[in-house]
């Protein structure tokens, strides 16, 4: 079996590897995996099919000859995916404390009922009247979010957060457009997530940025200086992105409204505040919730996402088909815009009604912690934060001083300052230790940023090795053994990957002909 | 002789007569780390200033370029779009972005000299 090294990482092995070799280039139970391409040979398969039987080909010129499939056979197959999934890190497998992205644990009873037949083995096109159990569960975790957000209407179908904060911003210009007052300018705060511009952007709106003050967080004056008649909306994130509460959020709300504008908040910081505050309180207008973070249904490589967006009373008229509604016992999917009263939706995202696997497991979740569970993992994700936070604060630095965050807490690089290391030494040297890396480097306002959220899934233990593994970095950082930062991982499969290469020359293709030369 | 102006935004302008060459400074390549994909106008794009004329993106993160004056692209570094790392390599010599033909050269008067930028960076960091 030959390996083609074409677009493969160009650097050493770990550490530790090269001391002793092994023959195939294995280490014990870590397999050095080729892809499925190098494994499979065209005269193999997985399956015995019969010979198809003598016909005329309508293909004509189209028919190829060879389609460059790999054959493989079944434990080939399974052999080659278990090994990639044993080189994966999972929040099953360790901390993951990426900030902004909320990795909590997925409990398993959530999986379990999303697996029930009645769940699982349904499709979109069957007659309502045979999916009543499934509509039912739509409307009922709608009512959940409606009940923990405070707010009036809610759009299920959306399919990530990004995808909801789309949808919520098209019913804000659809609201504006139906009054005839058609606005260019959309108000994004210098933290704000990327999506955030990008969504603005993709409606048409020119994005206007609003800059933090000296504690990190968006003053209402900063927000009134920005207003005008021409700004549609607001889309703010809170708590924000550097872990802090926006505490004049109402105030910026009110400004908002008054300007005749409407204030957009990003939920994907929601896990923080549920049970505590409701955005329909606070001024909200719309808001996307990431299932997939808040209510522990899987992500990141495990998904998918989904973002149902809730609405206030101004914007609730505008939401998108399809959503259920409840007639007594009966449940319907409403599909065509105008079918309910008052109802002026602005489109439809997707084909079908959702992430209903999603919905499920979500709804698992809120039924099993039930609301005073549900604001428990609130408090439990804000003190295990500080925890951190307090455990690091004198060899780590904060970009706005030593205070309460939120669900995640955010460090700076004036610690390093001088030391030759940097944030990104930092998180690779996080790898040896066993743990995913922080998010570094984001928000973009704070230099060499480490935002840290080890949400409520871990137990103080875990937290108590956390804490000590990255305070005998900083030292190690400080110290004579800056190597042990500046080489990380020294311990991984792969040793430090040439992420600008990847990047300027990506190899997307594998070609048996020409292994080595990159593709433009 | 051409004359350099700098902004806070770590823009440099080379102005010769009406035209600007346009371009980021040394410590805006050494805080966005390696640049892997630069976006440029097309020529005859008419910007005003503070209007988004360019886009470079790095390993770290992503950033416009916005136009430090009004006035007319009108010609740009193809040379970036295939050697994005010419930014890093030679980022206030071979690795200028745009070529702005100036409808205002009263705004410039406001913007730093080379010494003035110096001072402005030291006190940054």
């Amino acid at each position: 079996m030959s390996m083609n090294r074409g677009g493969r990482p160009t650097s050493a092995q770990g550490g530790g590897s090269s001391d002793s070799p092994t023959f195939t280039g294995n280490r014990a139970l870590m397999i050095e995996e080729p892809l499925l391409f190098e494994v499979g040979d065209i005269s193999k398969t997985g399956v015995d099919l019969d010979e198809p039987e003598a016909h005329d080909s309508r293909l004509g010129s189209l028919a190829r000859s060879e389609i460059g499939l790999p054959g493989l056979t079944e434990p080939e197959v399974m052999r080659h995916y278990v090994r990639l999934s044993q080189k994966n890190f999972a929040i099953d497998a360790g901390i993951y404390p990426l900030g902004s992205c909320t990795m909590k644990h997925n409990p398993r009873l959530n999986e379990k009922m999303a697996r029930l037949p009645g769940f699982g083995d349904i499709h979109p096109l069957q007659p309502q009247s045979s999916v009543q159990g499934a509509l039912e569960l739509i409307d009922t975790l709608a009512a959940w979010l409606l009940e923990l957000t405070g707010m009036a209407g809610v759009a299920m179908s959306p399919k990530a957060g990004a995808h909801g904060e789309f949808c919520g911003m098209a019913a804000i210009k659809a609201a504006q457009l139906a009054k005839g007052d058609a606005r260019s300018v959309v108000l994004v705060p210098e933290s704000a997530h990327g999506t955030n511009p990008a969504t603005a952007a993709l409606l048409g709106y020119k994005v206007r940025d609003v800059p933090a003050r000296e504690d990190g967080t968006v003053s209402p004056d900063a927000v009134k200086e920005a207003l005008g008649p021409d700004v549609a909306a607001i889309m703010l994130t809170n708590p924000n992105t550097c872990g802090l509460f926006e505490r004049d959020i109402v105030a910026i709300a009110d400004a908002v409204h008054e300007a005749g504008a409407y204030f957009y908040c990003d939920g994907a910081n929601f896990t923080a505040i549920v049970g505590k505050a409701k955005p329909g309180d606070l001024g909200v207008d719309c808001m996307h919730i990431n299932l997939h973070k808040t209510f522990s249904t899987p992500h990141g490589g495990g998904g998918p996402g989904s973002g149902p967006v809730v609405f206030s009373d101004a914007i609730a008229p505008y939401a998108p088909v399809p959503y259920v509604v409840r007639n007594g016992e009966e449940f319907t999917l409403v599909e065509t815009a105008g079918a309910a009263k008052g109802a002026k939706p602005f489109g439809r995202q997707t084909a079908f009604h959702g992430q209903m696997g999603m919905f499920v497991r979500a709804l698992a979740y809120m039924m099993s912690h039930g609301c005073d569970g549900l604001r428990q993992a609130s408090e439990d994700a804000v003190l295990n934060a500080n925890y951190v936070r307090a455990g690091l604060r004198d060899v780590m630095t904060q970009p706005f001083g030593d205070r309460v965050c939120m669900h995640e807490v955010l460090f700076d690089d004036s610690f390093l300052k001088d030391t030759g290391v940097t944030t990104l030494d930092f998180a690779k040297a996080m790898i040896d230790e066993g743990f995913h890396p922080m998010t570094m480097y984001f928000p973009l306002v704070v230099h060499g940023a480490m935002l840290i959220e080890p949400t409520e899934s871990e137990s103080k233990a875990s937290l108590d090795q956390f804490i000590a593994a990255l305070r005998d970095l900083v030292r190690a950082a400080k110290g004579n053994d800056k190597e042990r930062l500046t080489g990380a991982p020294h311990h991984a499969p792969w040793a430090r990957l040439d992420e600008t290469r990847a990047a300027r020359q990506p190899v997307l293709r594998w070609s048996p002909e020409k292994p080595a030369e990159a593709a433009e | 002789m051409a004359e350099m102006k700098y902004t806070e935004d770590h823009e440099y302008l080379r102005v010769d007569g009406d035209v600007a060459t346009i371009g980021i400074t040394n410590h805006a390549q050494e805080q966005l780390g390696d640049v892997v994909f630069v976006e440029l106008p097309d020529v005859g794009k008419v910007c005003a200033k503070g209007e988004e004329a360019a886009v470079v993106e790095s390993v770290k993160a992503a950033a416009e370029i916005n136009a430090p004056a009004s006035g007319e692209v009108v010609e740009t570094n193809s040379d970036l779009e295939s050697n994005p790392g010419l930014v890093n390599e030679d980022p206030e010599g071979g690795a200028w972005f745009i070529k702005l033909k100036l409808s205002d050269k009263s705004e410039l008067d406001g913007m730093m000299d080379a010494e003035a930028y110096g001072k402005f960076v030291a006190e940054q960091s």
